[in-house]
């Protein structure tokens, strides 16, 4: 894609790490125009500054109500922005909003280059709320194997246990008990914790 | 076996009827099994009603107008069965421009005339001066918030759209804006007033009820066709709400009310405040001084619950008078079927107080409201984008 008929595209998302995913997707994908506003005050100011095609924002921005402001025509407002969407869309409003990202698309740009754009954020937005799980999963996985170890020594020391004894042990009452190992590790922290 | 119904709201006093429908038990009482969720913009609530993802929701009147119309965004019929809150919205100014204010006032500082015709006197002697000019920030385009702001100033000669800015700022941004001097003044709901009071940074200057007597503010809103689908969910709703609003109206369980809605997963600000709220007694200069009122906010009592389509037809009128829309008469209809008062008395009944008030708008300014004459109220008023 030319580089003078790459629509200017504004991300306003208070998060850096979703932006930097967001704004270097669409820069593999040719669109070089890319700009991101993360601080919120003034933000009709910043925007009007960049005159951008396409602003993204992420639902969970209260400063979206500020854009709908957009909409309105008063004398502040150079262009009238209407949202990506028209009437015929809500499949594309339902799959953005899933993904937790709302498009607001300067009047003029047509909807075949819209599309792409918008695709490619709702994926992105959708990678990166898999990724924050998996961060998730990955914290609470160390955390899991923090206790377990806690829970291992304890037994070892008070059942004069090896290790390998002391997990097995975990392991056949997590089983009895129908529980995760590391239910069962936190529970003899919690009891020895009690019993100091 | 029970209903699941998903409802969203944002968190300011007026969802109190909905938040204590669902914490009371009132609604699981009717068989609904309700997951509230909070959002944080108008723009949100609106988008998550309309393709579905939320059953009901807690929603600026106008933009239950605006949807039904197709105004801003997709069109979707949206039937608006129960009032949440009549007023409740007040205008606060920093204290520079107070004491400006009361510099240049003739009369009573509640007389909202006056106080408009002061400003008028500020924003004119700015210009002089060539000061910038003042900022007011309101909740959203199509707003209450917005409509009483422009009312007001327009009937002291100051035209909102050339004379001030006016800019939409999410509510919890408004009193850090009002403190940095980013806005001059602001009107929202409770409980924001009251929080720039508390910091010093705010004085509470109008109850939205010194420029409206009676205004629809917040609806419980719902998909036209989702209500038909689902009559009995719907009236189970109504009833249930209709019980909390009951039960907040009641001075004696306030303070429980307000402990329930200032949970931080609710509104999730000081009890004290929602209580203030609630009884109509607020704080509105940071030196203490107080002020009651029995209309500055109501939510069931005066028969404040039931739509009335007459202040659907006032709404439409705003979003004329402020150039959102144009004039006609199939839109002044739908407009005013968004409101639904038959949905209302089938599930609750007509509790017969409501009698004498219906229709009332009750405006400082200008010709009393008829909504069978869109056109004659419009030609009262000079300023305005009604007027090319």
């Amino acid at each position: 894609m030319p580089a003078e008929s790459s629509p200017k595209i504004v991300i306003v998302d208070e998060s850096p790490v979703r932006a930097a995913i967001l704004e270097a997707g669409l820069r593999e994908a040719g669109f070089t125009g890319v700009s991101h506003i993360g601080e919120m005050q003034n933000l009709l100011a910043r925007i009007y500054e960049l005159d951008p095609d396409v602003i993204l924002i992420d639902l969970e921005n209260p400063s979206r109500d500020v854009l709908e402001q957009m909409f309105q025509v008063s004398r502040a407002v150079r262009r009238p922005i209407a949202m990506f969407v028209d009437q015929s869309d809500a499949a594309s409003i339902q799959a953005s909003v899933d993904a937790g990202v709302s498009a607001y698309i300067v009047d003029g740009l047509k909807k075949e280059r819209i599309k792409p754009i918008l695709d490619l954020c709702i994926s992105r937005f959708n990678a990166f709320s898999k990724l924050q799980d998996e961060l998730e999963r990955a914290k609470s996985a160390l955390e899991d194997r923090k206790v377990i170890d806690r829970a291992k020594g304890i037994l070892m020391k008070l059942k004069g246990l090896t290790e390998d004894e002391a997990y097995v042990l975990l392991r056949s009452t997590a089983m009895r008990e129908k529980k995760k190992i590391a239910e069962i590790a936190h529970s003899i922290l919690t009891a020895s914790q009690l019993l100091k | 076996m029970s209903t699941p119904v998903c409802i969203g709201f944002i968190p300011l006093v007026d969802a109190a009827a909905l938040i204590l429908a669902v914490d009371k038990g009132f609604t699981a009482a009717e068989g609904l099994d309700v997951t509230l969720v909070r959002e944080v913009s108008w723009s949100n609530v609106r988008d998550k009603l309309n393709i579905g993802l939320f059953d009901a929701a807690h929603l600026l009147a106008p933009v239950a107008i605006a949807s039904s119309l197709g105004l801003g965004h997709v069109k979707v019929a949206i039937a608006a069965p129960f009032n949440l809150g009549l007023n409740g919205n007040a205008i606060t100014v920093s204290p520079a421009l107070h004491a400006a204010l009361l510099a240049e006032i003739d009369g009573d500082r509640f007389d909202p005339m006056a106080t408009a015709l002061a400003l008028a006197r500020v924003v004119a002697k700015r210009r002089k001066s060539g000061a910038e000019p003042l900022t007011f920030a309101m909740t959203f385009p199509f707003s209450t918030h917005n409509y009483q702001l422009r009312f007001w100033m327009a009937a002291g000669g100051v035209n909102p759209d050339e004379d001030v800015r006016l800019v939409v700022l999410p509510p919890p941004y408004m009193v850090e804006s009002l403190a940095s001097g980013h806005v001059d003044g602001f009107c929202v709901g409770a409980p924001w007033n009251s929080v720039a009071v508390d910091l010093g940074v705010g004085h509470i200057l109008h109850f939205v009820s010194d420029i409206l007597v009676r205004a629809a503010e917040k609806v419980l809103a719902v998909r036209q066709n989702w209500s038909e689908k689902n009559p009995e969910v719907v009236a189970a709703l109504l009833r249930a709400a209709f019980r909390a609003a009951e039960f907040i109206e009641e001075p004696q369980n306030r303070a429980e009310a307000a402990h329930i809605l200032a949970q931080p997963e609710r509104i999730g600000v000081g009890a004290d405040i929602i209580q203030r709220t609630l009884d109509g007694r607020l704080k509105i200069s940071p030196d203490g001084t107080t002020r009651e009122s029995s209309r500055y906010l109501l939510l069931g009592r005066e028969g404040a619950a039931r739509p009335d389509p007459v202040q659907a037809a006032w709404l439409y009128a705003q979003m004329i008078r402020w150039g959102q829309t144009s004039w006609s008469p199939v839109a002044l209809k739908t407009a005013m079927a968004v409101f639904r008062p038959d949905l209302y008395d089938a599930a609750i009944g007509r509790d017969g107080n409501d009698s004498g008030v219906r229709g009332t708008i009750g405006a400082f300014a200008g010709p009393a409201f008829d909504s069978n004459d869109i056109a004659g109220h419009l030609a009262a008023f000079k300023i305005g984008r009604h007027n090319p």
